[in-house]
């Protein structure tokens, strides 16, 4: 590891000094308390523990519903960001503040509201009741809340993109012959993809980790409907500590393991802006073979 | 392919951008749009390529109406200031775009589109960067690259809009005399937008001349320059100095030198007898021999730039003149008339070439030359 740097404008030590003060204190350290803690556990016990089965559901509740809520955002996230780059119309300033909403709202006062929504005799619950789908205390209703909560991840994270996205590559792709389909797939999808990836990212994450909000439209019912955050919260309140980190461990472990493919998968989504130095030589190499 | 253009108009908000335009394009030629920025010239290039639509007036492509047809159906080759190249695909990849897209009935096997992409990077002299994508690209390359995709859609007409504007002035005249080669090799119909002269009249077999949305002269290179339409064509085309003088009895006169016959060009009105301005270029003027006839004027400065030497010099008779005093003029440096220039000598000058124009007062000048030029951002960071 280099520390010197040839930059003649000062400020790398102290600014490195910080970072990883900063990054120990608030991030590092709590979470390696974690994982001593879970390490007196034992491998075989550890594996115990969440191996059972309302463990494990817990988890496959939680990741898939996040996953699912990050995909529905993406998609709509994306639409919705489209219309407020490219479009003008009235009480588009009120609709913009409105995106950012979920971000301020306490997620308990979120919860409540959109429990009270859907539930069998709500608004909406009662209309979905209709037709035979249940929302309330339901996967599907964690879906939604987890939706609600994650939307704004997407949105903030492409509208700059398409905000600078250049008009002439669609008037170039155009002149070419492309349709709007085929320029929109080819031209703009492509130059979105790395924001609307982070903005994904965001909201999983965000998601897997989210209790405020769901706890109330999940209702809760072991093997159904509990995801891991509550069942952490259960084993505190039961004093089973060991339990409770163990769950926490896991969940840190696969998220980490899922974010770390979704930056890969970013990395390759921006391969055309990877360091000129490597790249350039090798045509130039194989010009010359 | 031959485009004509009749009464197009497009107007900005408040802003006139083009006035009832009407022009020929001849099928296989070389055209330059000229003009400041504001003029409308770009304008007049994207209602062609139909990335804007007139308010007024129609576009023919050999003699039928584009009105219905879209940009993407009109088989144009256009090429941006900025190059708008797709960045995250190869060269390779932004070359055959326009062939990759079009539908099954129409696009040629895979090794075909590839075998074209590759061709075109070599006409361009990009051979072995196929795989490259466009940052590794120095600008120069990247319009390269741009050319190559427009060319590859065979289109029926080529339109560049300031396409070497964002380069350094090396590379622009290389890339000059490079599309001219092309343009002979391929005989595409080509029309470029350009607000430098110098580029227009090296690289265009004719030149519109656009001021204010409208048309200031259309012709030849040559007709442009030596025949200039009026003092803001004169002044577009390079530098100017303006002469008071009189019109009398068809003779120019500067105080009592008569400088020449006047002979006023086809396509501008003939004046009255009476006060007209001379405009000449800083390079038209020389030292006059004993027995010609020249003006009397004082060195006050020179200053040697490489191959030209500049010098300023006053009227030695205040008489004449009276408002814009001084003039400009410009020698090679190795011309037998520089030693001559020494500062405080007196000479007489004679005026190789001329133009003669109704008098006009400076603020009129003035307002011609900058009144079109306040667009957009320019104008908001005046007002700010």
């Amino acid at each position: 590891m280099k520390f010197k740097t040839n930059s003649p404008l000062p400020g790398f030590a102290p600014a490195l000094f910080y970072t990883v003060l900063y990054l120990a204190l608030i991030v590092v350290i709590p979470l390696s308390g974690l994982f001593f803690k879970t390490a007196e556990l034992g491998l075989a016990q550890f594996w115990d523990l969440i191996s059972g089965e309302r463990v494990t559901h817990a988890l496959t509740i939680s990741f898939t519903t996040a996953l699912a809520a990050a995909i529905i955002n993406a998609v709509f996230g994306l639409i919705i960001a489209w219309v407020f780059v490219r479009y003008d119309f009235t009480g588009k300033g009120l609709f913009d503040a409105i995106i950012d909403l979920p971000f301020a709202l306490p997620t308990a006062v979120a919860g409540i509201a959109l429990s009270t929504l859907y539930s069998g005799s709500g608004w909406l619950g009662s209309l979905f009741n209709k037709i035979g789908i249940e929302i309330a205390f339901t996967p599907l209703g964690i879906v939604i809340a987890l939706t609600f909560i994650g939307l704004p991840f997407v949105v903030r994270s492409v509208e700059p993109v398409l905000r600078e996205l250049e008009k002439e590559l669609e008037e170039a792709a155009a002149s070419l012959g492309a349709n709007r389909w085929q320029t929109l797939y080819h031209v703009v999808f492509p130059t979105l993809l790395p924001a609307l990836l982070s903005g994904f990212a965001l909201a999983f994450a965000r998601g897997v980790g989210e209790y405020g909000s769901v706890i109330f439209i999940a209702g809760n019912v072991p093997y159904v409907s509990e995801v891991a955050p509550l069942l952490i919260v259960i084993k505190l309140e039961e004093y089973d500590y060991a339990g409770a980190t163990a769950v926490a461990a896991a969940m840190l472990l696969i998220s980490f393991v899922l974010l770390i493919l979704i930056n890969a998968l970013q990395a390759w989504s921006q391969r055309y802006k990877s360091s000129s130095q490597n790249v350039s030589t090798t045509p130039v190499q194989e010009h010359l073979a | 392919m031959d485009i004509q253009l009749s009464g197009i108009s497009k107007q900005f908000g408040q802003f006139k951008a083009l006035d009832s335009v009407g022009l020929n394009i001849q099928s296989g030629e070389l055209l330059a749009l000229l003009g400041p920025s504001g003029s409308g010239k770009t304008t007049l290039l994207r209602i062609i390529a139909g990335l804007e639509n007139a308010d007024i007036g129609s576009v023919y492509f050999d003699g039928v109406d584009m009105a219905n047809t879209p940009l993407r159906e009109r088989q144009i080759g256009f090429v941006f200031q900025h190059y708008a190249l797709f960045k995250h695909m190869t060269l390779r990849e932004n070359v055959s775009f326009g062939l990759r897209v079009k539908t099954r009935a129409f696009r040629r096997p895979a090794a075909a589109i590839r075998a074209r992409a590759d061709e075109l990077l070599k006409l361009v002299q990009l051979g072995g960067l196929e795989d490259r994508y466009p940052h590794q690209l120095s600008g120069g390359q990247r319009q390269r690259v741009a050319l190559a995709r427009a060319l590859a859609i065979d289109p029926k007409v080529l339109l560049l809009d300031e396409p070497f504007g964002a380069l350094d002035a090396k590379v622009r005249k290389e890339l000059r005399q490079w599309l001219r080669d092309l343009h002979q090799q391929t005989g595409v119909t080509t029309v470029f937008v350009t607000h430098d002269q110098e580029e227009a009249l090296e690289l265009a077999d004719r030149v519109v001349i656009m001021q204010k949305g409208k048309i200031a002269q259309l012709g030849s290179v040559d007709q442009v320059y030596e025949q200039p339409a009026s003092p803001l064509v004169f002044n577009f085309l390079g530098d100017s100095n303006i002469i008071a003088a009189q019109l009398q009895n068809g003779a120019v006169y500067v105080g009592d030198a008569e400088i020449g016959a006047y002979s006023p060009s086809a396509n501008i009105a003939v004046l009255d007898e009476g006060a007209v301005d001379v405009y000449v270029r800083p390079s038209d003027l020389r030292i006059a021999d004993a027995e010609q006839v020249g003006i009397e004027v004082v060195v006050n400065s020179i200053q040697r730039t490489g191959p030209i030497v500049r010098a300023e010099v006053s009227f030695a008779h205040s008489t004449f003149g009276q408002s814009h005093s001084t003039l400009r003029v410009e020698l090679p440096h190795l011309h037998h008339d520089v030693p001559r220039f020494q500062i405080g000598a007196t000479l007489r000058l004679r005026l190789m070439q001329f133009s003669v124009f109704a008098p006009q007062t400076i603020t009129a000048v003035r307002e011609q030359l900058s009144a079109p030029i306040l667009i957009g951002r320019e104008r908001e960071r005046l007002a700010g």
